[in-house]
Formats: C-alpha cells, structure tokens, sequence
C-alpha cells in the first residue's frame, strides 16, 4: 500500500471493452501489464495491470485500439505537498 | 493521510470526449469498437479524437467515413458524421467544406478506397488544395472483403486475389500514394507515419493533430498516412503485425515528411458576404421593365408577302404572322446570329418566338443552321421543317434544304449565280453576292446583316425599332452596331431596288 | 420581370439560383455544358459554389457533400454523365439527400452522338443505379419549363429529401425562347437533418448503410412510403385537345411541341387528336391517362428512342386500349408531317373499323 502511492501513475482496465490484443503489454515500458488467466463475459483474456509501477507515462492508451479500454492516472501532489517538493526543487538547483 | 504523502490520480489518459459514451451499433458490445484485436484503425481514431478534443473543435468537426473497415466511424465519434460512398470521400469533404467553410471536414479513408477506386477523387481533392485533412490508413490490403489485394500490396505479399504473392509484372508495385500526391503544388501537408512501435505512434499522434491544426488554421490539404496493422488478414498475432509495420512495410513505405509548406503556407481568406436576396436578379442579368411593345401587336403586316410566310393548308391558325425561317451555312458566317437578332427582334415586337440552332462540332466547323420561328399565336414546334423563308449563305446549305421550302416562300441566297437546278417556279428567290457586298461595305463578315435586311423586308412584320434594339442588345460592339445596321439597311434597299416593281 | 429571350440551358441555371441553389458541381458534356458554362458565371456572383469536377463521379459525390450540408445543389450532364453519376444518385436516395439533377439527353447507347434523343428514359425514369429507390423525374418541353420546373424540381427535391431530375434533350437545352422569372429570390431554409459543422448539428449524421436485414427493409419500406405520397401528389400532365380525343397522343419534352402541331393540323382537318403530355416521368401520370378512357380509342406514343416511354404508358392503360408507337433516333426527329400522316392513317382504319362493325351490327 505504501509503495502503491509512491508511483507516478497507475491504470485502469475496461475489462469490457479490452480485447486482449496485448499490444499495451508490448508497449509498457516498465511492463506493469500482463494477459489474465481467466476470460471476460466476450470470451478475450484482457489485459490487467500489476498492481504497482506505472510510470503513468501514457504509451500503453496510445498502442491500445480501443476508444476508452484502458484509463492512464497521474499522481497528483496535493498543494501544500507541492510547494513543499517544488522549494526543494529549487534550492537544489 | 498525512499531507507530506498525500499522493492522488487523475485522468491524464483516457477516453476522448469526441467518442460517444456508448456505441450504440449493436445492442451488445457497446463499450467496444467493431474493429479486430489489434487493428491499427482503432489507434488512429483515439489520437484523431485526441486532436479534435485539444483543438476545441468537436462541434465543428464533420468526419467523412469510408466504405471499408472503418465504415462505422458514425458510430463512435460523436461529431457531425457523414458517411460516403467508396473512393468518394474526398469529393464530398471538397463540397462540405465548400459549402460550410467554418466546419472542420476530416475525409478518412482506407487505401483500397484511397488509391484504388477513388484515386481520380484524392488526386483533385489534393490539386484543388482543398483545406481538408485526410487521414489516409495503409495495411497493404483489402481487409472488410476479406483480404484481397490493394495498390498498396507489398510486392510478393498474398492476398486472395494475389494467391502467389504480388508480382510486379502481374499487379505492377506498390502505389506510393503520399509521394504522388506530393508532386502536385497544392498540398500543405503530407507526413506518412506508422504504426509500428512506442515511437512511432508518437510521431503518428503528432502528424494528425498537426493535420487537423493546419485546417483550423486555414492553411489547406493536409494529408497524413498511417501504415497500419490488420492482424486478421495478415494472419499474424497483434504484436506480430505491428512489428511486420515497421520491420517490412516500412521499406516499402519509408516513413517521413513529404511535404511541409505549413510555415509559409498563408491562411485562406474569409468567404466573401453573399449578396443580398433582393441583389440576385440583377446579378444574373434579368431585367426590369418592358419591351418595346407590349400588349398591342404593333406588328406591321404589309400585304402581298404575307400568304408566302403562313403554313399553307390545314394549320388551324389564324391569319396572323407566322414566319418559319431556316437560316444556313458554315461555321463563322453568322448563321445563329442573324437567327438570334431576328428573334429577338420578333421578341421585341411582342410576337411568339423560338430560335433552335444546330449545335455540336458543328459550332466549331463545317455546316450550322438554325430554325426561327416567329407567330403571333404561341409556338407549338420550334422546328421549322418547311421554312417560309430560306437563308442560306453558300451553295451546300442551300442544296441541302431548297427543296424544303413552302410553295410560295422565299430562298435568300448568297451567290453570284443561282444554281439553275435549284429553281423552282413556286419559290422566290433573291440571289446576291452578299459577301462581296459586304466586303464592300466595310468588313465581308456583315454578309449576315444584309441578308437579315433582304430577310425583313420579305417578312414586312417588324418594325425597325426592335429590329435595332435587338441588335443592340446582341452586338455589344458600337462599331460592329454601326456597321451591321448599315448592313442591314443596304440589304432593304436591295430588295426593294429589285421588287420595285412587284410593290408597285 | 421582363421576358427574355435565353437558351433552356441557361434557364435551369437562372431559375436554381432564384430558387435558392447555391451549388453546382459539374463535369462538361454536350449538349449540357451550357449549363455548368453559366453556373461558372453565376454561382459565385450570386455567393454559391461552382466546381468543375474531375469527373461525373466525384460531382455527383460533391453533391452529396454539398446536400449532406443541407445548401441548395445541383449539377447537370447528359447520357454518359448520367450513366456515371448513377451511383451517387443511388447513395442520395439511400441517404434521403434532396439535390436537382439536369440531364440533357443526346443520342446512345455508348458513345453515340451528340444529337437530340430521348434515350436516356430508363436510366432516369426507372432508377439507373443500384438498389429499392425512385428518383422524381420532370420533362420540359419549353424554355419557360426549363425555368419552371427547375424551380419546382428543387421544391420536391427538398419536400420528398430525395434526388430529382430535370430530364430534357438536346433541343430544349439548346433552343432560345422568351422566359420569364419570378420577381424575387427565395433563401432555401436549412434543413433540420443536415450536417452543417454546428453545435445543434453534431448528433445528425447522413448514411445510407443498414446493416441488418429488418433496419434495411424499414428503411426501404419508409423510402416506399414517400415514393406513394409522390404518386399521388405530384403526377403531372399537360392535357391538349384531349376532352373528345378519340386518337391520344403521348410524348414528352420536344416530341410533345412536335405533336402539339400534328394535334392543331389534324383538328383543322376534323380528326379527333389530342396530346396528353407527362410532365413528371416519375411519378407516371396514370390517372391522367385512365381518365381518357372514356372516349379514346387509340393511344400513340412518339418518343425519341427505343419504345422506352411506350413501357409505361402500357403499363398506364393495362390493356385498356391498343397503344402504337412510333419513334426516330440517332438525333432523327419524328417530323410533324410525318406524325400527321401516321395518325391521319389511324385515324382512317379507325372509321373504316368502325363502319365495318356498324354494317355487321345492321346485319345482326
């Protein structure tokens, strides 16, 4: 859990829409996406995220041909946080 | 939570606002997309709904569908859709945005429908740099019939129709269609890319936002390729067929920009404002006003030539003018504009009228005429088949209807000699070298004129004021008025000099 | 307004832009070409759009582009150009698109020339492209038709959301006639189902593919729907001399001025002729037909080609009535002597069968 909130991004399947091509997995590139074992209500094995390590980079929504299969998260800093990493940010330049 | 850790998502990637929630093709599968796993068309929509969202353009966007595997674009993008016939789409985005030049019209098409049958479309579309965007999907086959071969075939590659592969001797190469396109002057835009790995669908993404951009921008036809995988007819597992895209097709169909003229390209002016309702009938030349003559027939009708203007026998009209004239010979020698003074001159005159020309090759050379018929009652045929009155300006032309004539009527011909064969004792004839007296009058070309002068004094039905105001409103020329009208008064006093006596 | 004295080719494109047209796409063809020649001259000036396409394909595809934005559109051509554009015209039915198609015929099949014909009937009147669909087809057979009809053609196009042809030949494209206009231009509403690259337009969409088999058959059965509003709204007929006509006869465009004279020729001569001229080739006049019945003995059909018109006015009289054709082709014209003297004879066979079976009736 902890680690959880430490990545940059984080995915959600559309388990109804995901076809299983796989091309997501072959896009990520710190392969956090993998096929299930078991099938959806069409028949696909579809893709399933990991649980931990996006980078919320984006590629795998652009490689994946379906309109809404996979949604791509960022991690955002509440503001008090923020200011907080942005002065640090500065001072360590 | 404590606030130093207090990490939360949004949406950074997701579903475009420019699909529809639902797609509502079939009452099952409505999240999904009709396309095979793995299919490149899928793709290509998202980073097409991606473009429209970031430009603020959803509203104004028209998307032209194909025939094709993407036929059902109307399904998913929630944009004003059209869907077109096979090859066409480009032609009917040329009249969309045409007719609506604030809309955003993006023509999608496949490259059987591309390159092959609506090749002549995408050709001109592109030429007439129509400020369209074209999202152009290459996989090298026809993939919604089922798998036959495309001018994008690769050479060697099986198709059903190509069982033994593509050979260049048999189906020819592969159609460069971005670079042909690229030759012509008018394109702003051409960029082929691919779908083949991470970095080249990012490349991808980026072409077709910039080709959408270049239309909001006004710049003109931007036109991007996207070679595309089709795991199904390709037979290959998805993975497999993205990786044939930038491992084989690829060489084929290098990747890259064809054309850039987006720097210097200048936006499109505005349209200009239409015209005003009440501006339009002026503006396609229909007057206002009157004719000379209106209600009153103020058509003189002068005794002795009047039985030999009216269809003898059984025609069931009264004895009113009825002038059925025949006006012949070659290209250049007036014929149908002497036909078209005497017509509007009967026009004017306030008489029923029709001129019927010969018309074709023959406007361009060899022999022309035309049928005038002017009546006081309403005209029932415009064809004039046994003319009162011949005109014919060289000897073919009158061989060619002397025997059509009415007992009683006239021939105008225009000869030193008339042929002796050609006479007949119940047809009149005034027979001048009407060229050789209009050379001498000034320009040979009047010849015309001093007919049409014999011609009216024949009829004796119109009055010399719409005869001149016909002629002004045909010959635009002052010089050319001024001639022709002496012309015109040289043929009367031709006539009347040789039926001096007859009006005696 | 003032008469004026124009070629019909000029007059369809006068009259469409009173009308509220503001396209033309067009390829040239003769005898057409007048027609796109001053939709060149006049559709800009007048705040439309003129484009001469690459062909008949792409300009009847622009027409469907231009209708699908829901202007006003037209285009013109002849046989060849008509053959061509065939698919267009099929897809503007299936999508319910209204556009104004003029057709001024010449001679065929193929090649054939650029005379004056009529053979372009079928490929017009009985839909010439693909699938379940009519197009509303009006025959001019003056200038002021040409004008008139133009007019009306746009007015129908739009009421039915459906193609429509003005369907002349070579002579009334080319011929001069006074015409008159009317005074005002008319601004063409936009209609509600068009694509317009709006807000209050995104959710319409303009297609003509049904994939499943009920969708389809609704969708043509709806189409059917029209087709009989139009049957029994606009069929149109020119009745001339016919109320005691005993010999009636048919033709349409130049044939029907031709057989206005025979008709005025054989009354002078004390035959019972009238003319019964279609204006609208689709929808068939039939009723106009039937209701002659009474007193006609004979139908004559002249056209201008092979019998084609001859079809439909079988089918109009169902056996009702002997029907003789007669025709010339090739830019051959059935000349009014030679129609006179063709009735006249019919006439002539008509008294003499008539006498016959007064005698046998007397000796009954």
């Amino acid at each position: 859990m902890e680690a959880k909130k430490q990545d940059r991004g984080l995915l959600r399947i559309d388990r109804d829409e995901c076809k299983g091509c796989g091309l997501c997995i072959e896009a990520c590139p710190p392969k956090v996406i993998a096929l299930s074992e078991e099938l959806n209500h069409y028949g696909y094995r579809t893709a399933v995220y990991a649980g931990s390590g996006c980078t919320g980079c984006g590629i795998c929504f652009m490689a994946c041909p379906e309109p809404g299969a996979i949604t791509v998260l960022r991690a955002v800093v509440h503001s008090a946080a923020r200011t907080a990493l942005e002065g640090s940010a500065c001072a360590s330049n | 939570m404590s606030s130093d850790t207090a990490v939360e998502y949004e949406v950074a990637q997701g579903r475009s606002k420019s699909f529809y929630p639902r797609f509502e093709r079939k009452d099952e599968l409505q999240h999904q997309t009709h396309y095979c796993p793995g299919c490149g068309h899928g793709v290509v929509h998202k980073m097409l709904a991606r473009a429209i969202d970031e430009l603020g353009i959803q509203d104004r966007t028209i998307l032209v569908g194909p025939v094709g595997c993407s036929v059902f674009t109307y399904y998913y993008f929630d944009l004003g859709n059209v869907q077109a016939a096979h090859g066409r789409a480009p032609a009917v985005s040329t009249a969309l945005k045409r007719s609506r030049p604030e809309s955003i019209v993006i023509s999608y098409q496949g490259d059987g429908d591309l390159s092959a049958i609506g090749a002549a479309e995408i050709l001109h579309a592109a030429n007439r740099g129509e400020n369209i965007t074209v999202i152009f999907v290459n996989n090298a086959i026809y993939s919604m019939t089922g798998g036959q071969a495309a001018p994008t075939t690769l050479l060697g590659q099986k198709s059903t129709t190509t069982p033994e592969g593509r050979s260049a001797l048999g189906e020819g190469y592969p159609l460069h269609e971005s670079e042909l396109l690229a030759t012509l002057e008018a394109p702003v835009y051409i960029e082929r890319v691919g779908l083949g790995d991470n970095k080249q669908i990012a490349q991808a993404a980026r072409a077709i936002r910039r080709a959408v951009e270049n239309q909001v921008r006004g710049l003109g036809f931007s036109l991007v390729e996207v070679l595309s995988p089709c795991p199904t007819i390709w037979k290959m597992q998805p993975v497999e067929a993205q990786h044939w895209v930038r491992d084989v097709m690829e060489k084929t169909f290098p990747l890259g920009v064809l054309r850039d003229r987006t720097r210097e390209a200048q936006p499109r002016p505005a349209p200009a404002t239409p015209p005003a309702l009440e501006e339009i009938p002026r503006l396609l030349g229909l007057e206002h006003g009157e004719r000379l003559v209106k209600d009153e027939r103020q058509v003189l009708n002068l005794a002795g030539n009047g039985s030999a203007l009216k269809r003898t026998g059984e025609r069931a009209r009264a004895a009113e003018v009825d002038l059925e004239v025949r006006i012949a010979g070659f290209g250049g020698q007036g014929v149908l504009l002497l036909g078209e003074v005497l017509a509007e001159a009967g026009l004017e005159s306030g008489l029923e009228v029709s001129w019927l020309p010969s018309y074709g090759p023959e406007m361009r050379s060899g022999t022309s005429n035309c049928h005038v018929r002017l009546a006081s009652q309403s005209i029932d045929s415009p064809l004039v088949s046994a003319p009162g009155i011949l005109v014919a300006m060289n000897e073919p032309s009158l061989r060619k209807f002397d025997r059509t004539v009415r007992p009683g009527g006239w021939v105008i011909y225009n000869g030193e000699e008339f042929p002796a064969d050609c006479v007949r004792p119940d047809v009149r004839v005034v027979a001048l070298p009407f060229t050789k007296i209009a050379h001498e009058l000034g320009d040979a070309r009047a010849s015309n004129m001093i007919m049409l002068g014999v011609l009216l004094e024949i009829a004796g039905v119109l009055p010399d004021a719409s005869v001149a105001a016909a002629l002004r409103r045909l010959v635009r020329n002052p010089r050319w008025v001024e001639l022709d009208e002496r012309a015109m008064a040289g043929g009367r006093a031709r006539y009347r000099e040789m039926f001096a006596e007859v009006h005696a | 307004m003032r008469k004026q004295l124009m070629k019909g080719n000029e007059a369809i494109v006068k009259s469409a832009i009173l009308a509220g047209c503001r396209a033309f796409y067009g390829y040239p063809i003769t005898p057409a070409s007048e027609i796109t020649e001053t939709a060149a001259l006049y559709m800009p000036k007048c705040g439309g759009v003129f484009v001469q396409a690459e062909s008949e394909v792409a300009a009847i595809n622009m027409l469907y582009g231009a209708s699908a934005a829901g202007v006003r559109a037209m285009t013109a051509s002849s046989g060849p150009g008509i053959s061509l554009m065939q698919e267009g015209i099929s897809y503007m039915a299936g999508a319910e698109l209204p556009c104004v198609i003029a057709d001024v015929m010449r001679g065929g099949p193929g090649l054939g020339n650029i005379n004056s014909e009529q053979g372009d009937y079928n490929q017009v009147v009985k839909g010439g492209g693909h699938g379940n669909y009519h197009t509303l087809v009006l025959a001019p057979h003056s200038v002021q038709e040409m004008a008139d009809l133009t007019a009306l053609a746009f007015e129908l196009a739009d009421r039915y959301r459906n193609p429509v042809f003005v369907l002349a030949d070579g002579f009334v494209g080319q011929m001069m006639e006074p015409v008159e206009f009317p005074e005002q231009a008319v601004a063409a509403p936009t209609p509600h189902w068009a694509v317009t690259g709006t807000a209050e337009t995104r959710s319409n969409v303009i297609n003509s593919l049904h994939m499943g088999a009920d969708e389809l058959e609704t969708h043509v059965l709806e189409l059917e729907k029209k087709y009989r509003l139009a049957e029994q709204r606009e069929a149109r007929a020119e009745d001339w001399f016919t109320d005691d006509a005993e010999i009636v006869l048919v033709g349409y465009g130049i044939v029907g001025r031709i057989l206005k004279a025979v008709t005025a020729e054989a009354r002078a001569a004390g035959i019972k002729v009238g003319l019964l001229r279609p204006i609208t080739l689709y929808p068939f006049p039939v009723e106009r037909f039937r209701r002659l019945l009474p007193r006609a003995k004979l139908f004559v059909v002249v056209e201008m080609s092979n019998g084609q018109l001859l079809d439909d006015v079988r089918l109009a009289l169902n056996g009702a009535r002997p029907v003789e054709f007669l025709s010339r082709m090739g830019g051959n014209v059935p000349s009014h002597e030679d129609v006179y003297r063709f009735v006249r004879e019919r006439a002539h066979a008509l008294k003499t069968a008539a006498g016959a079976e007064e005698e046998r009736l007397a000796h009954v």
